[in-house]
């Protein structure tokens, strides 16, 4: 089996150059572009950009749940550390290898909670298939083990509610309970693609709340993909801004937060609800222009067609490499330099 | 539950009662209308007859005629054969049971072997055997019950001499063997068109199921896929399947008509063409009566049975 | 590297959209099979007893039970030794009559059950779909059967009575159609500019409703020749000595073990002429109305 060039020793998840492909009717769909980032062990990622950027490709890339080929080409390598410390690679796993690592080494819990769940099977049923598919555990234990989960997901009076269907909770409850499935066996790494998304505002807040303080109680490893910078900055150790399938600003959060350096990830900010500034909800200016076609992408810059530092000629000749412009912070825009000394403008 | 069940039953009394004035307008298009029987009795004057209608209440304002009609049936009195002079309900109860043995056996053929073929059909999508089973199950809507049972009764008891051509049972031998053997062609023959129509809608709800949401969930999960199938997919892709069923009412009826014609099978099908050649116009418009109910007490109970099965629906 | 991720189901989507395409094809395939069997039987039975040098009523009973392939009687002959082609080209004469003429008369009403409902819903709507509905409930053989004993069976009361137990489909079709339609800019518009109902419901909003009332109509042909066959194979139909698809199979029982074919030969004419019609009632459905489409 193939060795990875070189993987990060404090990395639990290491993707290098994921690149996947659709064949659509309307052509080649470049859902990703090279995608390359890696995740240590109990720190929470945050995975941001526009809405088709992708993002929930990026999650199903990783677990595997892409279309199968030809109609989705999947390439690069996702490396992720086995519970033996050696490195596996994911996309070259035996399928049968690929299903037991999916929901025991890592969970995923998914936007929308109203669909995501069997509506002919008990809660109950749902949490303790998974500890069952893993654990083998007797159908009792497995059961008690789910209302164990209920509890610590914060559901009340929760071994009441293994009994009940899902179409009885709410969304946020829902939620509460697809997490519970994501945690039964233990994940050493949680994707979260857009989990608060379809929750209203209070809603959202108890689920960031509550995936925070999972987090630290179990040490799990988080990516969390959203397009709401407002909630990266409540949950993030280290932010990835993608664009047009690529990752194009990568930082801690802070860093990112104050200092900026891709004209992209400067539009996402403002873009920001900032929810409440003096009493007073901040109406939120869009990014001009759409997320570029992705059967036809620009040369060059992807963002280039919509950015207002683009240059002719420079912008649109070469894709941009990705520079490491401080201490872990990697930006893929080549006048990042001129930007930031305030010569661009 | 209780408002579902509430709506139901209202809409289900609307159409009853639209039933009983088609069927009263069917009575009422006889020649002879419900005077029918005493017309064919020899040596009838037409004075005889016009007392025998304003005894029959028939000289009456039709609503008014409906009315007692109506109220009769509901009671009970469905009037009697002239044949046998029976109550008719007790003649169609006598013929009642070889009929729901020949569609409840032939129902369990078409759900096995339709659900076999639609699932397979689903997940080997646009496979030879999807292919087979689509324009297979076209051409078995198109081929005619009686003329199916024909060809079975050709190759099976003509040609292969495994089965009866016919009948319940062979006369003189009473076992429960000799019961079962004569029911398989029947059987088969009625199985057909339903197996077409509970294949290719299974196939059409499989293909939905499989694209929802929570199927990615079982497969984030790590179930495997086989679990995958039976446990999630197929148990979705059934619960329509109840409404379905419940549809396929009217048809297997007419299906059960036509095959035990040619089984000489002794059901309501078979007393209801016997009596048309006898004129029997009372057991003719009951058993057409009692079909039509039928067909909306089964609509009824698959509606509740679906209610029963989708926790969705079901209220605490 | 290109790296096979799986997921089933186990067909990939490119191989699927291909695989779509060819299914596609292979409907259309199907559509004009159907369509030329269609023409083939209508010619057939137009033409072919000019040509056929057998009368369909010419008793000959020297050749009683000919059986096919074996003499100049090409199909074979029946109990009365009447030349079965000759007989099944007549019959298909009297068979497709009655179901184009059915369809036609279903497709009217039908159409127009369904546009009184649907373009003024309410109560008159909702009446008339639980109407419809009522009618449904009567399993149509039954329905068949008990207004044909009624009438002097000829042609042309076994075609109304078979188009009155099969309107009902085109009427939820086009009722369905209708509401959807009604409250579309271009019906208000009307609406506002005065036209009267009539005008709006049927120079307005009707032809809008062709593509699936064509749909049903088609498949409506195929189960009209179906319910004649019932109906004259169950003796309540076409009589003879005028034979009928369905009436020919009427005494086919009896011979089933001495002449097979008597028996076999009618029923593979009504499955051709049958399958067509759904086959290219089928496509139609695929060309013109993809959300019908429950395969
Ligand atoms: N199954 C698919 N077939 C074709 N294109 C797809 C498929 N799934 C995603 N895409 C395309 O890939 C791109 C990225 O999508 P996605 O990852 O869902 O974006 P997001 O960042 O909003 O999660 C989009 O352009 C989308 O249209
Ligand atoms: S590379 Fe050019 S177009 Fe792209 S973000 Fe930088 S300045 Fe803008
Ligand atoms: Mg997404």
């Amino acid at each position: 089996m193939t060795q990875p060039r070189q993987m990060d020793p404090g990395a639990l998840l290491q993707v290098d150059d994921l690149s996947v492909r659709f064949r659509s009717d309307a052509g080649v769909v470049s859902a990703l572009n090279g995608v390359s980032f890696a995740v240590r062990s109990g720190e929470t990622v945050a995975l941001v950009g526009e809405s088709g950027s992708g993002k929930s490709v990026t999650s199903l890339a990783i677990m595997r749940l892409t279309p199968s080929p030809p109609g989705c080409q999947v390439g690069g390598h996702v490396w992720l550390r086995g519970t033996d410390g050696v490195p596996l690679d994911l996309l070259a796993l035996p399928s049968e290898a690929m299903r037991k690592v999916r929901g025991d080494r890592i969970a995923m819990i998914f936007q929308e909670p109203m669909t995501s769940l069997n509506p002919v099977l008990t809660i109950g049923e749902q949490i303790a298939e998974a500890i069952a598919v893993h654990r083998g555990t007797a159908r009792a234990s497995a059961w008690d083990a789910a209302g164990d989960l209920l509890e610590l997901v914060g559901i009340p009076e929760p071994r009441a509610r293994l009994a009940t269907y899902p179409h009885h909770l709410s969304g946020g409850m829902r939620q509460r309970v697809m997490i519970a499935i994501a945690l039964s066996c233990d994940p050493a790494l949680l994707i979260a693609d857009e989990p608060t998304t379809a929750l209203d505002v209070t809603v959202q807040a108890q689920i960031l709340d509550l995936l925070r303080r999972l987090q630290k109680r179990t040490g799990m490893a988080v990516i969390f993909i959203t397009h709401n910078l407002g909630v990266v900055a409540e949950i993030a150790d280290r932010v990835m801004v993608m664009y047009a399938g690529r990752i194009v600003e990568q930082a801690a959060m802070r860093t990112l937060f104050q200092a900026p350096r891709m004209p992209y990830t400067v539009k996402l900010m403002h873009s920001v609800p900032r929810l409440q500034i003096g009493g007073e909800r901040v109406v939120l200016e869009a990014i001009p222009g759409s997320v570029p076609d992705p059967t036809n992408l620009p040369p060059g810059c992807a963002f280039a067609p919509r950015c207002s530092h683009a240059a002719e000629g420079r912008c649109d000749a070469v894709s941009p490499a990705l520079e490491e412009v401080g201490a872990g912070h990697f930006v893929r825009c080549v006048r990042w330099r001129e930007i930031a000394d305030g010569v661009g403008r | 539950m209780t408002r579902f069940l509430l709506r139901r039953l209202a809409q289900s009394l609307v159409l009853l009662w639209l039933v009983s004035v088609i069927g009263f307008a069917v009575l009422h298009l006889a020649p002879g209308g419900p005077l029918a029987e005493f017309t064919l009795i020899p040596g009838m004057t037409t004075a005889q007859l016009k007392l025998i209608a304003h005894q029959m209440g028939l000289d009456r304002p039709l609503p008014v005629q409906y009315w007692e009609w109506f109220r009769r049936m509901l009671a009970g009195n469905w009037g009697r054969s002239y044949r046998d002079s029976q109550p008719v309900l007790y003649v169609i109860a006598a013929h009642l049971w070889p009929t729901l043995e020949l569609m409840v056996s032939s129902t369990v053929i078409a759900i096995l072997l339709g659900t076999w073929v639609g699932v397979l059909g689903a997940i080997r999508r646009y496979s030879v055997f999807d292919y087979l089973a689509t324009v297979g199950a076209m051409i078995a809507l198109s081929i005619p019950t009686f003329w199916f049972g024909l060809v079975v009764i050709y190759i099976f008891s003509v040609k292969l001499a495994w089965l009866p051509a016919g009948n319940l049972y062979t006369i003189g031998n009473g076992s429960f063997l000799d019961y079962a053997v004569h029911l398989i062609s029947p059987s088969i023959v009625l199985a057909l068109v339903t197996i077409a129509i509970w294949s290719r809608y299974l196939r059409a709800s499989m293909l939905e199921v499989v694209n929802q949401d929570y199927i990615r969930t079982a497969r984030a999960k790590g179930v495997p896929e086989q679990t995958i199938l039976f446990r999630h997919t197929i148990r979705n892709a059934l619960l329509p399947m109840i409404t379905i069923a419940g549809l396929q009412l009217p048809t297997l009826l007419s299906g059960a008509l036509v095959t035990e014609t040619v089984f000489t099978w002794p059901g309501m099908g078979r007393l209801f063409l016997d009596s048309i050649g006898y004129r029997d116009y009372p057991v003719v418009m009951g058993i057409l009566m009692f079909s039509a109910v039928l067909v909306l007490l089964g609509n009824l109970a698959a509606d509740l049975l679906y209610a029963a099965a989708d926790p969705r629906i079901r209220l605490d | 590297m290109a790296v096979a991720t799986e997921t089933p189901p186990r067909v990939s989507p490119a191989r699927r959209a291909r695989s779509r395409a060819l299914a596609r094809f292979v409907r259309h395939r199907l559509a004009l099979f159907g369509l030329g069997a269609i023409i083939v039987l209508v010619l057939l039975c137009a033409v072919g007893p000019y040509i056929w040098p057998y009368n369909d009523l010419r008793i000959d009973i020297r050749h009683r039970f000919a059986e096919p392939f074996m003499s100049a009687h090409i199909l074979g002959a029946d109990a009365l030794g009447r030349d079965l082609f000759a007989r099944l080209m007549i019959a298909g004469r009297v068979s497709l009559t009655v179901g184009f003429a059915a369809m036609a008369i279903s497709t009217v009403i039908g159409t127009f059950v369904g546009t009184i409902a649907g373009y003024f819903g309410g109560a008159i709507g909702s009446m008339l779909m639980r109407f419809v509905d009522a009618v449904l409930c009567f399993p149509s053989i039954f329905l068949l059967l008990a207004l044909a004993a009624f009438v002097q069976p000829n042609l042309f009361t076994i075609t109304l009575v078979i188009a009155a137990t099969a309107w009902m489909e085109v009427a939820r079709v086009v009722e369905a159609q209708i509401r959807s339609l009604r409250e579309r800019d271009f019906a208000l518009a009307a609406k506002v500019l005065g036209a009267s109902d009539a005008h709006i419901m049927f120079h307005e909003l009707l032809p809008n409703a062709v593509a699936p009332i064509v749909v049903a109509s088609t498949l409506n042909v195929a189960r009209a020749i179906l319910l004649e066959a019932y109906v004259s194979f169950l003796g309540y139909g076409i009589q003879p000595p005028t034979p009928s698809w369905g009436n020919m199979l009427n005494n086919a029982q009896e011979y089933l073990a001495t002449a097979p074919w008597l028996a076999l030969l009618p029923g593979l004419f009504i499955i051709l002429a049958v399958t067509g019609f759904n086959f290219v009632g089928d496509g139609l459905r695929d060309a013109l109305d993809p959300r019908l489409d429950i395969t």
